[in-house]
């Protein structure tokens, strides 16, 4: 039985850096072309700023305006955070819920489509009334990314191999060890596209429900900053936080794809790379 | 080899909610110490035949009674056609499962472990995982899972179906030694008549559904079984007789 030898770290590091090469060199240098061009485009028909900023214009506002901005980001991340945070814990355990007891899923199982088929911004208006805006922004954001998770850990759960089942039932598993070594390690890859989807959900509801409520003061986040930047006509600031609401996107979605290859790399198909 | 009973299944029928009859009168008594072969068609009830001798479903008509005590009931071991291994955690852990549930710790399983996964040959690839692994190396992880708690009687569901011919040929050898050396009782599956006849001690022909025994063919070669018996008159005889055994329960019903 003898195999070839893994490659080395060097050679594994040597694949990679190629792969990455390939694989993003070609759309980084679409997407510089395409800053060039809407640069020249500005400058050549010389749109004023405050009908289409260039890209370096939106780049100076953001450094110039980087104290208020930095401040909104801040705002936004917390609340997009604690809402998946909550969105995550709620979903998982009221999965685990649903699988040990058949009957919990039955009763609450609608509930929770009502509340995810309902559009967010049709409830916020409605939210804001009984809750401060943060609160109100905050439960926004948590309602859309809590049933992604939910739903996906659910399915992962109740998915687990048919004859693995079987197996624990034959040393006379307990319901709680096969929920422990069996169901929720069967469920963590479902689980993680969950969060995945649930993490871009999640900003998108504390940008959507913050522009909802409109909130001022201690609270403003980007959302509110694009609808004061619009008021204002500052159009480069208003790209400036969309930038940053745009970037922040990216990297949570980096991060829970990192995160899937981190944990599943090891054994789950989705993770593993096809060999060429 | 003994010939006391350690299994009877007495009259045995099963009916699924959905109607369907997967058995019907189904006798058979399983001997200790033997090698017996369950050969037929596919969804003949065989699987189902294994599960309800596992307690892994109940009959809804007949009785199965146990003879020698309560351990080998509560020690069997059972092997899947696909290996049925947790493709999350290293081969060592899925060797530690049955313990694991029954609360052994890490290190009082320790040395089980090693001792099975040097059985089946596996000791090297403790740490592996099952995705780094062969089909076969697959199906010996699972063998060893299947052996970690001394049983005296191992079900296996078609165990060797899906691998290749020569790493099926390997394991068959591997697991008459395992046996030999063991001292169990097997009871296996198969759609192989090539198969059941070099393994087995006895076969028992079922027909299509509703499975049901029309044939127990006594295969009467000693143990040590290599090569030269696959190459003896007997062999030959055996494998013509199972076939014609399996052809005409297969004809009786005229299902196809
Ligand atoms: N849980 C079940 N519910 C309904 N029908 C089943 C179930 N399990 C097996 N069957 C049916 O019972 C018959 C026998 O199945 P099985 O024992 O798996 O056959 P075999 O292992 O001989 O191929 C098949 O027709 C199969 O479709
Ligand atoms: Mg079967």
């Amino acid at each position: 039985m003898a195999r070839a030898t893994p490659p080395s770290r060097a050679q594994r590091f040597y694949a990679l850096a190629r792969d990455w090469l390939i694989h993003s060199a070609l759309p980084l240098l679409v997407f510089l072309a395409s800053l060039a061009v809407w640069e020249g485009l500005v400058w050549v028909k010389s749109i004023p700023p405050y009908l289409l900023p260039a890209p370096s214009r939106i780049a100076t506002t953001l450094i110039a305006d980087w104290d208020t901005l930095s401040a909104s980001l801040y705002v936004t991340l917390r609340i997009t955070f604690a809402a998946l945070f909550a969105a995550m814990f709620g979903g998982v355990g009221l999965a685990i819920v649903f699988t040990q007891w058949k009957w919990a899923e039955r009763s609450f199982f609608p509930f929770a489509v009502i509340l995810q088929v309902t559009p967010i911004v049709a409830i916020a208006p409605l939210l804001l009334v009984y809750l401060d805006s943060t609160l109100a922004v905050l439960t926004c954001a948590f309602l859309v990314a809590f049933f992604p998770i939910l739903s996906n850990t659910a399915l992962g759960l109740a998915s687990a191999d048919r004859h693995l089942v079987d197996l624990f039932q034959l040393y006379r598993a307990s319901r709680w060890q096969q929920l422990i070594w069996l169901r929720l390690p069967a469920a963590l890859p479902y689980f993680l596209g969950g969060l995945r989807i649930g993490g871009g959900l999640a900003l998108i509801g504390a940008i959507v429900a913050e522009i909802a409520a409109g909130s001022a003061g201690q609270g403003a986040g980007l959302a509110f900053r694009i609808v004061e930047s619009g008021y204002r006509l500052n159009i480069p600031r208003m790209f400036a936080a969309l930038v940053l609401i745009s970037i922040t996107g990216i990297l949570i979605f980096l991060f829970f794809t990192l995160l899937s290859h981190l944990l599943l790399g090891r054994w789950h198909e989705s993770a593993r790379k096809t060999e060429s | 080899m003994t010939d006391a009973p350690l299994v009877q299944l007495k009259n045995i029928g099963k009916e699924f909610a959905n109607g369907v009859v997967a058995l019907e009168e189904l006798n058979l008594t399983i001997h200790a110490g033997e090698f017996l072969s369950l050969l037929g068609p596919s969804g003949c009830g065989k699987s189902t035949a294994l599960r309800l001798i596992a307690d892994l479903s109940t009959p809804t008509q007949g009785q199965i009674e146990w003879h020698q005590g309560h351990d080998a009931r509560q020690t069997l071991g059972f092997v899947f056609q696909d290996s049925t291994l947790m493709p999350w955690t290293s081969v060592y852990n899925n060797v530690w499962l049955p313990l694991r549930l029954a609360g052994v710790s890490r290190s009082q399983a320790d040395y089980r472990i090693h001792e099975v996964l040097d059985l089946v040959g596996l000791r090297a690839f403790e740490s592996a995982y099952p995705g780094e692994l062969s089909g076969g190396m697959k199906m010996r992880a699972s063998i060893a899972r299947a052996l970690i708690q001394r049983p005296q009687l191992l079900l296996m569901d078609e165990p060797f179906a899906a691998l290749d011919e020569i790493t099926r040929l390997k394991l068959n050898n591997d697991l008459l030694q395992l046996k030999a050396e063991l001292a169990m009782t097997i009871v296996f599956v198969t759609h192989s008549v090539y198969e059941s006849v070099y393994l087995s001690n006895r076969i028992a022909v079922f027909t299509s559904r509703p499975g049901r025994i029309v044939r127990l063919i006594d295969i009467d070669a000693p143990y040590p079984r290599d090569l030269s018996f696959r190459h003896s008159e007997l062999y030959a005889k055996s494998c013509q007789d199972a076939s014609e055994a399996l052809q005409s329960a297969m004809s009786e019903q005229d299902h196809l």
